[in-house]
């Protein structure tokens, strides 16, 4: 009975019955309707559910399986953790559009068909936008502006490869794609559209041009669910293509190269976003059963140590209201406990022994040395070292210590720090039990995190990162700058645009508007009159003449019906005749 | 308890004790590969006692240094009213 009840379901319907609640009673049901939503995820087992007719195409709307409850449970409790973070603010439209953003993402992962995947993929985005708009700063309006026009973009590229897919193969359950089935071009538009929301480059850019200009609990929220979403579906359609492999690489590496550069605190969290699911998108493209387990417990540890991060910097911007490292410093002395949460989250992130990350990332590098290229593995184990130097070290360094910035603010409100808390708690939590999370994972686990030559390998890999990190400091501070990345493609792409439409479009339009008005308009008229003519003389005399000769010739068919079966066996018999010759004279060519 | 810790790492009047406490760490994570058992050799770098350290600091020294280099040269790096 209760497996009817859909967790989008639940958060939908919450969302769209919070605004009548004020205050207390609000803040309330907004964490009361993720906690059921837990509840209910408990109580999912393997199935189909849900499935109803809908103009002939058969809508799946509620399909569980192991892989899919993988994500349920972490969105799940996501949703609850998010909405503790956020529980002070007033904004109801905030509160809202996360519900039914998350609920939507639910939508996502328990899509057995793709039009239901469509349909709750495109209020991912609509609802997701709100959290940007939200700010209400300029910045953040246009790059809300931009995040949309990127993601609708997207959207009509999945709705093109979804109809050709279901043109040409007659169906439209959600399952995994070949190339060549349903043609090649539905299995690119799709790709594609699942690579942008995943922020593969050179389809990052929307990610980490919007994210940091969203609220500070709306990038909370943001940093979860998109990207892993996208994670899901591309694990779904695409396992073992050989693709995703070097892309996933080389999205380890960009994110971390980029990291180096930035000065915003968040959109080099949002690097990491992207070079993280690098690592998931690598895992994707090897396809093993050992590869599609570390992706799927890789993206459970990653929600919620990224969560985590971004919490701790949005809590940092909360008190201060600063987000570039350069104005930053210090802040330990009044912060302690959001430093030390923090610190879990970034400890999880590098893959510390004892932390989420080091029995998850590690299962998908094994993957790829063992199963694959031990190209891909060394690399994505330079990603590594990079991870921990940034978000480890770099951040939390300009951030809380180093050059002292002179505030002294205070720790963020009682339930920033308990969401915080929580997350670190399961930071932690999978790292010293990894068993708890390899047992909801689809495949059975042959593999060992904590073995001698994993743990000092490991070890030895951030340690020395850190000395490297301390001897070249001084060439790691952040600068005042912004860095170009391919959103400069619509950014001052766009300027060259409205150039062109204002100057050459705009006066080839005008040209043709005097020509349509002069010489055109003239000619129009003429041949309009012209065809008339040719109307009434020959078109409607043609037709009355087929009319006279049918009506001739039915009278004549008429007098030819005598009754007598001895003219009809005539007929018949100078009828196939005259089939046999006409076909001896001209039937052999063509048939 | 937390607040002492992470005052342990911003204090400038620990520096020395800090660096001490680093070098420790390293020399004994250092030790440890040479010391632990490697007959499970899945890759040749797996073999190699002190890799993960070498192969650490090199990853994380080229990071900064080739980040830096592309951020600076490759024009990548602008002023933050680039796009206004």
């Amino acid at each position: 009975m209760i497996e009817w009840f859909h967790p989008a379901l639940l958060m939908i319907v919450g969302g769209l019955v919070l605004p009548l609640f004020k205050g207390a009673w609000q803040k309330s049901l907004s964490l009361i309707v993720p906690l059921l939503v837990i509840l209910e995820v408990s109580q999912l087992t393997p199935g189909v559910n849900g499935t109803i007719n809908f103009a002939g195409i058969e809508l799946v709307l509620f399909k569980v399986d192991k892989l899919s409850l993988v994500f349920g449970w972490v969105f799940a409790f996501m949703a609850f953790i998010g909405n503790l973070y956020s529980l002070h603010i007033t904004d109801t439209g905030q509160r809202v559009s996360a519900f039914l953003y998350i609920g939507s993402a639910f939508g996502v992962i328990f899509a057995g068909d793709w039009f239901t995947l469509l349909v709750s993929w495109e209020i991912m985005a609509f609802a997701s936008a709100y959290l940007i708009f939200a700010s209400k700063t300029q910045p953040a309006i246009k790059a809300g502006f931009r995040y949309l026009m990127v993601h609708v973009t997207g959207g009509v590229m999945l709705f093109g490869g979804i109809v050709l897919h279901g043109i040409q193969t007659g169906s439209f359950l959600f399952g995994p794609l070949e190339y060549g089935q349903g043609g090649s071009l539905a299995y690119t538009l799709i790709l594609v559209s699942f690579m942008l929301n995943a922020a593969v480059p050179p389809l990052n850019a929307w990610l980490t041009d919007a994210y940091p200009e969203a609220t500070v609990t709306g990038a909370v929220f943001l940093s979860a669910f998109t990207t892993k979403t996208a994670v899901y579906v591309l694990l779904r359609t695409y396992p073992g293509a050989e693709i995703l492999v070097w892309f996933g690489v080389g999205m380890a590496i960009y994110g971390v190269v980029f990291a180096v550069l930035e000065n915003d605190s968040r959109r080099l969290l949002g690097y990491h976003i992207v070079s993280q699911v690098g690592y998931m998108i690598a895992g994707i493209g090897i396809g093993t059963e050992m590869a599609i387990n570390g992706v799927a417990s890789h993206a459970f540890a990653h929600i919620l140590y990224k969560g985590l991060l971004f919490m701790g910097a949005g809590a940092v911007i909360h008190m201060t209201g600063r987000r570039k490292l350069t104005e930053l410093g210090g802040l330990y002395r009044t912060m302690p406990w959001t430093v030390a949460l923090y610190m879990v989250g970034a400890l999880a992130i590098s893959a510390f022994p004892f932390f989420s990350g080091f029995v998850s990332k590690s299962m998908i590098i094994a993957a790829a040395a063992g199963d694959y290229s031990a190209t891909a593995a060394l690399l994505l184990t330079v990603a590594s070292s990079g991870t921990f130097l940034h978000t480890g070290l770099k951040l939390p360094y300009y951030m809380f210590f180093g050059k002292d910035c002179g505030l002294r603010p205070s720790e963020p409100p009682k339930n920033m720090l308990f969401a915080m808390g929580i997350a670190a708690i399961f930071c932690v939590g999978i790292g010293v039990f990894p068993g708890l999370l390899y047992n909801l994972l689809p495949y059975p686990v042959e593999f060992e995190p904590y073995t001698a030559t994993h743990i000092t390998e490991t070890l030895g890999v951030l340690m020395f990162t850190l000395l490297a990190f301390v001897l070249f400091l001084k060439y790691l501070d952040p600068e005042n700058t912004i860095s170009v990345d391919t959103d400069w493609f619509y950014r001052r792409g766009a300027k060259w645009f409205v150039w062109f439409a204002n100057k050459p479009v705009l006066r080839w339009e005008q040209f043709l508007i005097t020509l349509g008005d002069g010489p055109a308009l003239r000619t129009l008229h003429r041949w309009s009159k012209r065809s008339l003519r040719l109307d009434t003389n020959i078109v409607d005399a043609a037709v009355n003449g087929v009319a006279n000769t049918a009506r001739r010739s039915g009278e004549g068919f008429r007098r030819l019906q005598t009754g007598i079966v001895s003219h009809y066996g005539l007929a018949i018999i100078l009828g196939l005749i005259a089939m046999v010759g006409i076909f001896m004279l001209f039937g052999t060519g063509g048939v | 308890m937390i607040a002492k810790l992470v005052n342990f790492f911003g204090d400038s009047k620990y520096t020395r004790i800090r660096w001490r406490l680093l070098l420790v760490i390293l020399a004994l994570i250092v030790i440890a590969d040479f010391l632990i058992d490697r007959h499970e050799t899945e890759n040749f770098w797996d073999a190699i006692p002190g890799w993960g350290a070498a192969f650490g600091f090199a990853s994380c020294a080229a990071i900064i240094f080739i980040s830096k280099f592309i951020g600076h040269k490759g024009g990548i790096m602008k002023d933050e009213d680039y796009y206004d």
